[in-house]
């Protein structure tokens, strides 16, 4: 106990009080005109909708991954095993010059898209892209294990007493499985929020419309505005602490079976 | 509800766990699969509730083939060793699940479904416990709620699966009783996996022996018991000292030990003698006593025959006095198989 608070502090509750203090060197009115300007409102939207967005489809298909990985068996399997964690590994911006690559316009997959008339890069729908990609992982090895933990035995029983396949997947496998999608659910919306080498490829950066929160700090930063930077810091870390919060009850109601 | 397995097949890959199994269940009946691990045991109450198919022979219930039909057409309550209950579901909606799934005009209605979930938790004696989650039951607990799950579709055959095997022995004393009294209570036909002999021979109307994925004998417990037909079966039912030697002229001779041994064929041979079937007698074999221990309301004694094959002797605590030193002992009864 003892151990875990002094390395809690030292690293994560000293930092974050530092950036508290920063901000603190405005004045009220300037902080509020600072927090809540129409260009930070837009990238605080932004942020928080694309990582809600990008969770919510890395929910869909990373529980179907997780899926296919545990329960069958297929040729390459090791290598998509080994794929599926790729994003982990790669340094953002790499993927990110990879994404805005394939999905600008004359890209290879940009190039299919343009025709119908949608727009995958330099807007909000790429800032999407490049955090799906990267939250992917979280949802895939937080469901793995349960999945895998998951016994043949409750399937049979559901069957024997009378449930067809559907039954079976969305009222005995599904629900069981929600507290472990809950947390890498919000592995992956936590680390959508903080992303940034990637996104800033593919996003375009113009403000009000495909400026990420992060991208605005550094913009602060760069003009030597510390006091600014730490402020909208500040905003996005009494966010996402809330919504950290809120997510933990949530998965805590959905324990209450454990 | 009768059963009919006629000359059943099943391989996992090229391992044979069935061969040629035939067996009648009779309605009403409480039957038990005994065998030791991979015996097949497993296995053919799997192919009779439609967890598994076999790759020849044919399943019947009620003179109806249902070889490949699956286990809700058959209409069977499976209770799994590992309980295998919802743990995300009350233990009132594990019991509800099968009513609940059911579809249309056959869906009880939510006030039909909970008076049966009430009777059934009261008919296992888990009644007050229906809020609760599977988490905060014990483990007979449990058992007993899946047990109650696999009823409540009023199935026409209760299938379990070394029901007992994962609970400690007390537990699994009174759960016994207890599966006792609710087939009794119920009527319905019950088959039950162990590979424990006490269980089977305690619970059971008949007993099943299996090994090597075919049917050694099957019988009363009396009868499997008392009358076993295999050496297996005389082995694996109840204890016995068995001896390797000869049989001739309806003698069967080990070393100094000498058996009767009417109406085996001459050649090599097994004999079993079950403990308490020795007893002193004058015109027997030699054997040094060498322990006495007790155990129960009886006397074990260990003993060795001159050329030093152990024997386990069980006798009243009057009778086990006299074993002292060297004594000359016969069995009054013996089990010999041609090898």
């Amino acid at each position: 106990m003892g151990v875990t608070l002094s390395v809690l502090s030292l690293i994560v509750l000293i930092p974050l009080s530092a950036v508290a203090i920063k901000a603190a060197e405005l004045s009220p009115s300037e902080f509020w005109a600072v927090a809540f300007s129409e260009r930070a409102m837009a990238a605080y939207r932004l942020t928080f909708g694309a990582a809600f967005v990008a969770a919510v489809v890395n929910g869909v298909f990373g529980v179907l991954t997780a899926w296919v990985l545990v329960r069958y068996e297929f040729p390459g399997k090791t290598l998509v095993n080994a794929l599926v964690d790729l994003p982990f590994a790669l340094p953002t911006a790499v993927a990110g010059i990879a994404l805005a690559t394939l999905y600008a316009p004359n890209g290879w997959i940009g190039q299919f898209l343009t025709p119908l008339g949608v727009k995958a890069a330099y807007n909000a729908v790429g800032v999407v892209i490049a955090l799906t990609f990267i939250g992917l992982p979280f949802v895939v090895r937080t469901i793995e294990p349960v999945l895998r933990d998951a016994a043949d035995d409750v399937e049979e029983a559901a069957a024997s007493l009378g449930a067809n396949r559907i039954d079976t997947i969305l009222r005995v496998i599904l629900p069981a499985l929600a507290p472990a999608w809950l947390t890498g659910f919000a592995l992956a919306f936590a680390r959508g929020v903080g992303e940034y080498g990637s996104v800033i490829f593919i996003a375009g950066n113009m403000p009000y419309k495909s400026e990420i929160a992060p991208l605005l700090i550094i913009i602060q930063l760069e003009q030597f505005e510390y006091a600014r930077a730490a402020t909208i810091a500040v905003v996005m870390l009494a966010v996402s602490f809330t919504m950290l919060l809120v997510i933990n009850a949530i998965q805590a109601w959905s324990r209450r079976f454990d | 509800m009768t059963i009919s397995i006629r000359s059943v097949d099943k391989k996992f890959g090229r391992y044979p766990a069935l061969n040629k199994v035939d067996l009648e269940i009779a309605d009403g009946e409480l039957l038990a699969l005994l065998g030791p691990s991979g015996s097949g045991k497993t296995t053919l109450l799997r192919t009779i509730a439609g967890l598994e198919f076999p790759d020849a022979g044919q399943v019947l219930f009620h003179g109806q083939d249902v070889t490949f039909a699956s286990a809700a057409a058959r209409r069977v309550g499976f209770v799994f060793q590992q309980y295998a209950l919802f743990k995300h579901m009350t233990v009132a909606k594990n019991i509800a699940f099968g009513l609940d799934v059911r579809k249309g005009k056959d869906k009880p209605s939510k006030i039909e479904i909970e008076k049966r979930v009430d009777e059934l938790l009261k008919l296992v004696e888990l009644d007050g416990l229906g809020k609760r989650y599977p988490s905060q039951l014990s483990g007979g607990q449990r058992q007993r709620v899946a047990l109650s799950r696999a009823l409540a579709v009023q199935p026409s055959v209760l299938l379990l699966d070394e029901p007992f095997g994962a609970l400690d022995a007390t537990v699994r004393k009174s759960l016994r009783k207890e599966l006792r009294r609710v087939h009794d209570a119920t009527g319905v036909t019950t088959i039950f996996v162990t590979h424990d002999q006490e269980e089977a021979l305690e619970l059971a109307d008949r007993v099943a022996i299996l090994n090597k994925g075919q049917i050694e004998q099957v019988g009363t417990p009396d009868q499997v018991h008392d009358q076993p037909q295999t050496a297996f079966v005389c082995g694996f039912v109840g204890e016995a000292n068995s001896f390797e030697g000869q049989v001739a002229g309806g003698q069967f001779t080990a070393g100094a030990l000498r058996l009767p041994a009417a109406g085996v064929r001459d050649g090599a041979a097994t004999a079993y003698v079950r403990p308490h079937d020795f007893v002193l007698d004058e015109t027997g074999f030699e054997v040094r006593v060498e322990r006495a221990h007790v155990q129960g309301p009886l006397t074990a004694v260990s003993a060795a025959t001159l050329d030093g094959h152990p024997l386990e002797i069980s006798a009243s605590r009057a009778e086990a006095a006299l074993f002292q030193g060297a004594v000359k002992i016969a069995a009054r009864k013996t089990h010999v198989y041609a090898v």
